[in-house]
């Protein structure tokens, strides 16, 4: 399996209760909003307090890989994206979007958020590229598509069809509010 | 400052004597909803050690400053963090060495009663999980009932008193807990008693316990005489134990009764639980003191510290066995039942030898309260 991409690597092995929280807790500060952590740790009740914890400071904790004794567990720093004013005109909502999915129309849903985000939990056969990986990315889409954008909260994803609207792509949707209230089928690297 | 270790021995004297004690609790609050440690005077606090890496000043009025104060996580060391910075405060704090882990796996031996020439019966009581098992010994000989997984302590007792383990039986296969019949048969070569109806899917040698036998322990005949009682699973047997004792298993309880829907099959067991309760259960002597396999509350505790009642005295104040009506029984054994207890699916599979869990796995596995009674 591929590592999944993240912004730092924290290594919290051989450490038992309470230090790895007390060192992600540390590494989480130096981290700027909406970066992406995985901490590797080998006490088994990590899983259980990091998603507590995270919920409780929120933080979200977006999942764990075992590999053999160790767990990677990934978590996003807090953001307060939901609050940023979204311009892209061309939106639809949760429920639009997913009858088009289930439709079978010819869409593309592209997923801007972090890999590890989009690991755990995300639309089966969606197109992961991170926001921050799109300029280069772009020329894997193709102009002519109607392209769905999702992300959590619909943020990431305004300015992702900003930016392909900016480059020449001519029917991009926003999909609000995306992933965190997202009901429909989803598909994850644990299944 | 320094802190305090108070050991699981301390604080398994302390509910006995009924003792108080704060309990400050740094868990997660579903563990410590799940399970606590609990004590009749005994207070609690639970807030997560991951809310106060920043300091314990906001806790500091929930603290009464009177009463001894324990601090209590999964393993110890988030306890230890605590506790010292509860210490650097002002308080005295102690922390438990080896936290939830060793409170479940402490295992506190009470001698419960002498039996024929000179032998005796001591009840093992694994205060954290509510488990009894029990050990009857006569002339060098001893006889393990109902043992769990921390096989040192039995075999380091038996040692300790002169006796070598002859005989383990299983009064039935457990749902809440991983027996440990079978590494101490491998560690001793003893004979392993297993009820065959519930052994159907074993997959290791044993001898099979039917109602009726009779097993002697020692040279001076102490009888361990089986009685098929099912109902808990369909191959519950309980012991009657040189005539003095009825080692009841998971099918009558102090304040309690077994429940019949752990395998599955609440609709198909409840009669049998009813008729083992109501006829073979009354064909018995009043005098016999009832040893169960567990207890659900601390208030079940003889002052000594034991689990125990006369018979007689069940049939009267046990509610479970005095409901004349027979559906209002099937109601109370099939419905509003408690939750199942943690993993016990794999714990039924882990005592059939399907699987092989690590220590680590079982450990994890046993986690929590016992839950085999309706109450």
């Amino acid at each position: 399996m591929n590592a999944l991409k993240t912004n730092v690597v924290l290594d919290a092995k051989g450490l038992a209760c309470p230090m790895p929280i007390v060192k992600t807790k540390k590494a989480m500060k130096e981290l700027e909003s909406g970066q992406v952590i995985e901490v590797q740790a080998t006490d088994k009740g990590s899983k259980a307090d990091l998603q507590a914890w995270a919920k409780s400071s929120g933080h979200q904790y977006l999942g764990t890989l075992e590999e053999g004794e160790v767990l990677k567990h990934y978590l996003r720093k807090s953001s307060n994206e939901e609050t940023i004013e979204k311009n892209h005109p061309n939106v639809s909502n949760n429920e639009e979007f997913e009858k088009k999915l289930v439709a079978n129309e010819n869409i593309v849903v592209l997923d801007v958020r972090e890999a590890a985000e989009f690991a755990f939990d995300h639309i089966p056969n969606a197109i992961s590229i991170p926001l921050g990986d799109l300029d280069e990315r772009s020329s894997e889409l193709n102009k002519e598509d109607e392209i769905f954008v999702v992300c959590r909260t619909g943020s990431r994803s305004d300015l992702a069809a900003q930016k392909l609207t900016e480059k020449g792509f001519s029917k991009v949707i926003n999909v609000v509010p995306g992933m965190s209230q997202w009901s429909g089928i989803t598909t994850s690297i644990e299944s | 400052m320094t802190v305090n270790a108070m050991s699981v021995k301390e604080v398994t004297k302390k509910i006995v004597n009924k003792d108080e004690l704060f309990i400050l609790d740094v868990r997660n609050e579903d563990d410590f909803k799940d399970w606590k440690i609990e004590g009749e005077n005994f207070e609690h606090f639970n807030i997560p050690y991951f809310e106060l890496l920043d300091g314990v000043e906001g806790i500091m009025d929930e603290i009464p400053a009177n009463k001894e104060l324990l601090v209590v996580c999964a393993k110890e060391g988030s306890s230890v963090m605590v506790a010292e910075m509860l210490s650097e405060e002002g308080l005295t704090a102690s922390y438990l060495p080896g936290g939830m882990k060793a409170w479940s796996e402490h295992l506190e031996p009470v001698k419960v009663g002498n039996v024929n020439d000179g032998g005796e019966i001591y009840q093992f009581v694994r205060i954290g999980k509510g488990c009894l098992s029990y050990m009857v010994v006569s002339n060098g000989e001893a006889a393990l009932i109902d043992a769990t997984r921390m096989t040192d302590i039995y075999l380091e007792f038996a040692e300790s008193i002169g006796a070598k383990i002859t005989h383990v039986f299983d009064t039935h296969l457990h749902a809440d807990h991983i027996s440990g019949g079978r590494k101490i048969v491998e560690e001793t070569n003893a004979t392993y008693w297993l009820p065959p109806k519930d052994a159907t899917e074993v997959t290791f040698d044993y001898a099979p316990l039917e109602g009726g036998n009779v097993v002697t322990i020692g040279n001076t005949a102490i009888d361990i005489h089986a009685l098929y009682s099912p109902g808990h699973t369909i191959g519950s047997t309980s012991f009657v134990v040189d005539g003095q004792f009825l080692l009841s298993g998971d099918i009558l309880f102090i304040d309690s009764i077994g429940r019949p829907d752990l395998a599955g099959m609440a609709e198909d067991w409840v009669g049998d639980l009813r008729e083992s309760l109501y006829s073979r259960y009354r064909e018995l002597s009043e005098e016999l003191v009832v040893l169960p396999a567990h207890f659900m509350i601390i208030d079940e505790l003889n002052d000594d510290g034991s689990v125990s009642e006369k018979l007689g005295t069940l049939f009267a104040k046990n509610h479970g066995l005095t409901i004349e009506d027979e559906n209002e029984f099937r109601k109370l054994v099939t419905e509003n039942l408690p939750p199942q207890p943690n993993a016990y699916q794999e714990i039924r599979e882990t005592n059939m030898g399907k699987v092989n869990p690590e220590e680590e796995k079982q450990r994890e596995m046993e986690i929590g309260p016992n839950r085999c009674a309706v109450r």
